[in-house]
């Protein structure tokens, strides 16, 4: 080995330096993908943490604008890739909106019905990573069995597992039939039983309480300056939420909560999560009720040619999941933008770190449930 | 004794107790991760190993074992060298040494000291010596971190563990670990003294680098702790100290608080290893059922709670072995 590429001991580079710093990533185990943080210690102390992204960046945005607008549909799975189903949903609305194309009834209620599951499945993976980061590997293991009986129901309605491809411009790729429906059945009874299970295991246990409450703390002020949203911002206290504040799809016709925390620390956005998913079983209950019979594919027009532009946002499990269309005329997008809530969360890292331990690292990088697929895009 | 002169009866004698000390704690490690991945498979509904010796998967820790001993003994060039390569040995001599005074049965001890209790608090402390070596000689930022949270830790545990195996050596009036057992003929001292089992359960717990207080590796911040430059050979000599260290201090624990061998109809070794074991059962239980705790706080913890209660312990001992 050269003698330049040897490294030197770590022992104090000079007098008096008193900080270390430290590569938290890309190949960290609680960095939930390949984050990198710069931190820089002193003792167990945090004194700074810079994320370093761009390790999953795949030119998403530039990849659209060279295909039609229903090839899009596959890519938008691949950014919150354990929430695949509101991203299709936010490319959707934005595509219907640019082409002026209506969804029939059916289809919109399929939609919520899978956009739940999904934010079911999505809190699921979170509930289980963010035990795992304090400690506790029981719960992560919990969360997969609940997990598994959802993902037979997206999987008997759409084929995968994973990254369905699932949503159409107007309409849904195709029907709950009834394995479906039974299917979905089962996820629910089994979601009633584990919510209290989850409970008992871990949101009353003390060390968890302990470890949670106090840390990464964020005010409604700041929650909004650092444009935070949904249960980031709600954890906060602020009640917005977008399926009840700006409706989409048939929210408006379907009655739940919006459940916000008080003290905006990770203990809160726990808090808020868990009984999100309360909420997201009242939907689907209510929506399996008021589903209408009929058609799942609205009338799109042959050659997708749109002009103009167009914006639309979705209540993502993770926050605000955003797309902005431009079309020109072609069949190509001529630009996409997408907002991710994981990006504009993630910039929160540097605020809470400083003064917090190492170990309270990956609470804070669990606490606003980050997925990098989506931070990159 | 058997017509062999006096001295050379010593050495035998003592030939035979190290090597049986050693190859306990080596089928121990293979048995108690066999173990351990059966109860966490059972707590986490899952199976657990089931292939390699069929159908409870026994072997999977022999041939985790096979694998080990064939790896490269790799170090790294930054590595300060002897430190780094004696780290390994020192915590499983520390276990090994522990053992020496922990009695199986009657009058099978290995060396009846009369300081036995003191000399099993003075060696388990050359564990942490290990670790930290192991933290410093990598040159490695996230092993040094392991190395000093190991440290820290060690005097937040160590002091009201003292305190809690004092108590029983004041209720036991011996240092002595056969006097200690003899002690407990008609009552396990559990039922005397629970403060001092509950204290010393949790700051054995710690001792074995078990959840809750499992922060020196914490595979979730830390990645590994100190020993995460290791492999091969090396890194299972931590893990069979780490696993030796968690049947010693249950077995200090089972000798101290659970009536040690003493127990009816089945002979003392048997009653012995099964007092231990249950005490074994119970950390992976706590291991598999908790978070961890913050380092802050176990320090937290171990200072303002459990060395007051453990002080206010001996006090009451103390009063009421001058009032009897």
């Amino acid at each position: 080995m050269p003698d330049n590429l040897r490294s030197t001991p770590i022992t104090m580079p000079d007098e008096g330096a008193r900080e270390l710093v430290v590569n938290m990533g890309p190949q960290h185990p609680s960095t939930h993908g390949v984050l990198r943080v710069k931190i820089t210690l002193n003792g167990e102390t945090l004194e700074a943490a810079d994320p370093d992204i761009g390790y999953l960046h795949r030119c998403f945005e530039k990849i659209a604008e060279g295909i039609t607008y229903p090839q899009v549909m596959p890519y938008t799975d691949r950014t919150d890739y354990v929430a695949a189903i509101t991203d299709e949903w936010a490319y959707a609305l934005a595509a219907e909106r640019l082409l002026g194309v209506e969804v029939p009834e059916r289809a919109e209620y399929i939609r919520v019905i899978m956009g739940e599951v999904q934010r079911l499945l999505s809190h699921l993976i979170w509930f289980g990573s963010f035990a795992m980061d304090m400690g506790a590997v029981t719960p992560f293991l919990y969360a997969w069995r609940e997990r598994e009986t959802g993902y037979d129901f997206m999987e008997t309605v759409t084929g995968t597992r994973q990254l369905y491809n699932f949503l159409r411009i107007g309409g849904v790729r195709n029907d709950i039939d009834d394995d479906g429906w039974q299917a979905l059945d089962r996820f629910l009874k089994a979601m009633d039983q584990a919510l209290i299970e989850y409970d008992t295991l871990f949101t009353k246990n003390p060390i968890f309480e302990v470890r949670a409450k106090g840390i990464g703390p964020l005010s409604a002020e700041e929650a909004i300056a650092f444009g935070a949203s949904g249960p980031v911002l709600r954890g906060s206290g602020v009640a917005r939420d977008l399926r009840r504040d700006e409706p989409y799809s048939v929210y408006d016709r379907l009655d739940f909560a919006v459940p916000v925390g008080s003290s905006g620390d990770a203990y809160d956005r726990y808090l808020v999560r868990m009984l999100e998913m309360e909420q997201s079983l009242r939907i689907i209950r209510q929506a399996i009720k008021q589903i209408p019979p009929g058609d799942i594919q609205g009338k799109v027009p042959k050659a997708m040619k749109p002009t103009g532009e167009a914006y639309a946002r979705v209540e993502a499990p993770k926050g605000e999941v955003a797309c902005y269309l431009v079309g020109n005329g072609t069949v190509n997008p001529y630009r996409m933008h997408w907002r991710s809530p994981c990006f504009t969360h993630l910039q929160l890292l540097p605020h809470w770190a400083p003064g917090n331990l190492v170990a309270d690292m990956v609470v804070l990088i669990g606490t606003i449930d980050i997925i990098l697929g989506e931070v990159d895009r | 004794m058997f017509g062999i002169p006096e001295p050379w009866w010593s050495v035998i004698r003592a030939v035979v107790w190290a090597l049986f000390i050693i190859i306990f704690l080596a089928v121990n490690a293979i048995v108690a991760v066999w173990l351990e991945r059966k109860v966490s498979g059972r707590i986490q509904r899952r199976i657990g190993p089931q292939r390699v010796g069929r159908p409870i998967g026994w072997a999977q820790t022999i041939a985790d074992v096979f694998k080990l001993l064939v790896k490269e003994d790799v170090r790294a060039e930054a590595t300060d060298k002897w430190v780094f390569l004696l780290a390994p040995a020192i915590p499983f001599a520390a276990i090994t040494l522990m053992f020496l005074v922990v009695p199986w049965g009657k009058n099978l001890i290995p060396l009846n000291l009369n300081i036995g209790l003191l000399f099993v608090v003075a060696v388990t402390s050359f564990e942490v010596l290990g670790l930290f070596m192991a933290g410093w000689g990598s040159n490695n930022k996230w092993a040094l971190l392991g190395a000093m949270r190991t440290a820290a830790a060690m005097i937040s545990y160590e002091l009201p563990m003292v305190l809690a195996i004092l108590a029983v050596g004041m209720t036991a009036g011996s240092l002595n670990m056969n006097d200690v057992v003899n002690a407990q003929s008609r009552v396990p001292f559990i039922l005397i003294q629970p403060v001092a089992f509950l204290i010393y359960y949790i700051a054995s717990l710690a001792e074995a680098n078990r959840t809750p207080f499992d922060f020196t590796e914490a595979e979730s911040e830390l990645v590994a702790g100190a020993n995460i430059e290791y492999s091969g050979l090396r890194w299972a000599f931590f893990f069979l100290a780490e696993y030796g260290s968690l049947v010693g201090t249950s077995a200090i624990a089972a000798t101290l608080f659970l009536g040690g061998w003493r127990g009816p109809i089945l002979p003392g070794p048997v009653w012995f290893l099964i007092k231990t074991y249950l005490l074994v059962y119970v950390a992976m239980w706590i291991r598999w059922t908790l978070p961890r705790v913050r380092i802050d706080q176990l320090l937290d913890f171990g200072w303002k709670f459990l060395l007051p209660l453990a002080l206010a312990d001996i006090a009451v001992t103390g009063i009421v072995l001058a009032l009897l």
